[in-house]
């Protein structure tokens, strides 16, 4: 929509964690080049929220559309964390499944989706669950037809539950210090299997356990973010150029690279158990070095890099 | 889910030629206002949906300050509303308004 | 029925699935060829180690090629919800064996999941909804979330879910209500043996993602269809 030339602040200064999904669209593609797809005007909202009275959003909390990125044409999705928690109903899942086939006739550079998520929205649970397999599905599609699918992770709802599985479905992941990945969340796990399996209130816990440096480490995730707009724009960029195929191959390679994990780290109790044997010397100092020393020390880990997903 | 509609005129349209904008987020606290430039120019229209019923009289009374401030003529607004305290609505009506004068 | 009883129905001349820690694995002839089998048996969680272990064993028919089909049977509970499997990326192993299955798909073996008892959240992403078609027997429970647990969070009186539950297929646990959503295609009939449905199934297959276009047509997902093709037509148009 035209409006959000004026809400687009500058890239440099606008925090991922901070901005709206529409801030992070307009900010991170190049400027001016946004055209959003069944925009707000539209009305396209959940039809299922008012039975739970339930406010709804004129865009289901999900913003797609195309732009350009340093001239080429991508399409984007960015989901809205702070919306029924970026959650996946019908609606916002299927103009999200839209977009993807909507790939396969464009054939833009890449797809990038701006994940912020707790994964299914409840309420409409059945409808987003399904929007979930299919849009892993879609990724596939898109993916073995030579389109690069790239995950942003570094929102305030983190990216959780199906979206986990859709993030490991993707080409390449960057993530920053505050996105979080993981399928169960904190309080899930808790309310099922106690506080002693996992207190969520834990919150360095629940950084070292889900949050994205520890999967930058271990190579569930390809970049490491600074909190800018601008930061995750040259992430971008770069995990396009180096986007794994998809085929027999790389699925076999990762086969191979999740078995030597859970052999090499199974029977670790904590992230900074991970650490140390990854050959990270000062484990403990991982979750307060800034983004340059942490960079630093991805460098001198294996295991982060690789073309397996 | 409440529904709430208030029609104004206003004594001159707003100015600015953009079409349409969105501002804000449907969390709780919070509310998001999409304005578009569809009506008449003296005419001013706003739409609300609200979870928490019974408080017509207030949306009234703010939605009233800033037809008068802003002249928002032309305008009809729709706001979805999280639970937005009055001086959010305010703030954010006036944000909208802003984006639209371009 | 029971595993036993599918691949008794299946198989009547003999196979060689095995069931280990609740993980399903083996073969057995049909139609000519051979039906690999994975899948989870006996509500049991699945964790990173189970999906590794039916990862590999899709990959390895994948590779062997020969378009043998592979039948995807689930009887599980949700994802395995522990500080160890996220600590180890759970997440990552999920959606591997899913992309096990889309890859066989695509590579000329047809995916057929089979639910016969409960699922739910991340294992039945990983497994069932990531084959082609997905049939159930009666009786299977998929759920993304049973209705106390959607009490709780939706802070819902669990009397009035219960009752919204009647007429709202798109929240409610159940195979009914994943059937209206297109997420199950067909069920079949117990009491017919299972080799000629499975067969059936696998010769009727139609290419792309047929299930918001059943979402649409059985009423359980009135809108998803209409709004993936509205994306697709206004990117058209630029």
């Amino acid at each position: 929509m035209a409006g959000e030339r004026a809400a687009s602040t500058d890239p440099d200064a606008l925090s991922w964690y901070e901005a709206t999904a529409r801030q992070r669209v307009v900010a991170l593609a190049d400027p001016g080049s946004f055209r959003e797809f069944l925009p707000p005007t539209e009305r396209r909202m959940s039809p299922h929220l008012p039975l739970f009275d339930l406010p709804r959003a004129f865009d289901d909390g999900i913003v797609v559309g195309r732009a350009t990125l340093d001239g080429s044409p991508i399409l984007i999705a960015a989901q809205e964390g702070r919306f029924m928690g970026g959650a996946f109903g019908e609606v916002h899942g299927a103009k999200l499944v839209g977009l993807l086939r909507a790939a396969l006739e464009l054939t833009p550079r890449a797809v990038l989706i701006l994940f912020d998520t707790g994964g299914v929205r409840l309420q409409e649970a059945n409808a987003g669950e399904t929007a979930i397999a299919e849009t892993m599905r879609a990724i596939v599609d898109v993916r073995a037809a030579g389109i690069p699918v790239i995950g942003l992770i570094g929102g305030r709802a983190g990216c959780y539950g199906g979206g986990g599985l859709i993030a490991g479905t993707c080409s390449r992941l960057a993530v920053s210090e505050g996105g979080r990945i993981s399928v169960s969340g904190p309080e899930v796990i808790e309310t099922n299997k106690g506080a002693e399996e996992f207190d969520s209130r834990d919150r360095a816990l629940v950084w070292r356990t889900m949050g994205g440096k520890h999967r930058r480490l271990t190579g569930g995730a390809d970049a490491f973010c600074a909190d800018t707009v601008s930061a995750f724009r040259r992430a971008a960029l770069d995990l396009i150029g180096r986007a794994p195929s998809f085929d027999l191959e790389t699925l076999e390679a990762e086969q191979a690279r999740l078995e030597a994990r859970v052999a090499r780290f199974g029977d670790c109790r904590d992230a900074t158990d991970v650490w140390r044997r990854l050959g990270v010397n000062d484990p403990e100092t991982v979750p307060a070095m800034d983004t340059d020393a942490f960079t630093a020390t991805v460098a001198r880990v294996r295991e982060a890099d690789h073309d397996a997903r | 889910m409440e529904s709430l509609t208030f029609r104004h005129t206003t004594k001159k349209p707003l100015a600015g030629s953009l079409p349409n904008a969105i501002t804000g987020v449907v969390a709780s606290g919070n509310l998001e206002i999409l304005l578009e430039r569809v009506l008449p120019p003296d005419a001013c229209e706003v739409a609300i949906e609200t979870p928490i019923a019974g408080y017509g009289d207030v949306w009234e009374a703010v939605v009233a300050d800033f037809v008068a401030r802003a002249q928002p003529g032309g305008l009809r607004i729709s706001i979805n509303d999280g639970g937005a305290r009055p001086d959010t609505v305010s703030l954010r009506l006036l944000q909208g308004a802003r984006l639209m004068e371009v | 029925m029971t595993l036993a009883e599918i691949l008794g129905s299946l198989f009547p001349d003999g196979h060689s699935v095995t069931v280990r820690e609740g993980l399903v694995g083996g073969s057995g002839p049909f139609a000519g060829n051979s039906l690999a089998i994975v899948g989870v048996d006996g509500d049991t969680p699945l964790g990173i180690d189970g999906a590794l272990t039916l990862a590999r064993s899709v990959l390895d028919t994948v590779r062997a090629g020969g378009r043998t089909p592979i039948l995807v049977v689930v009887d599980s509970d949700s994802q395995r919800m522990s500080r160890r499997d996220e600590l180890l990326g759970l997440n990552e192993g999920l959606a591997h064996l899913a992309k096990a299955l889309l890859l066989a798909d695509r590579s000329g073996h047809p995916t057929i999941g089979l639910i016969y008892g409960h699922s739910a959240a991340g294992a039945f992403i990983a497994t069932a909804l990531a084959t082609r078609v997905l049939a159930a027997l009666p009786g299977a429970d998929p759920s993304v979330m049973d209705l106390p647990s959607v009490a709780r969070v939706t802070k819902l009186p669990l009397d009035r879910l219960t009752e919204m539950a009647r007429s709202t297929p798109v929240f409610a646990p159940g195979l009914d209500n994943m059937v209206a959503t297109g997420a199950v295609h067909a069920v079949l009939d117990p009491e017919q043996p299972l080799h000629g449905q499975i067969r059936d199934l696998i010769a009727g297959l139609e290419p792309g993602d047929a299930r918001d276009r059943l979402g649409a047509e059985r009423g359980g997902r009135p809108m998803a269809q209409a709004i993936a093709d509205a994306v697709i037509d206004q990117a058209r148009s630029g």
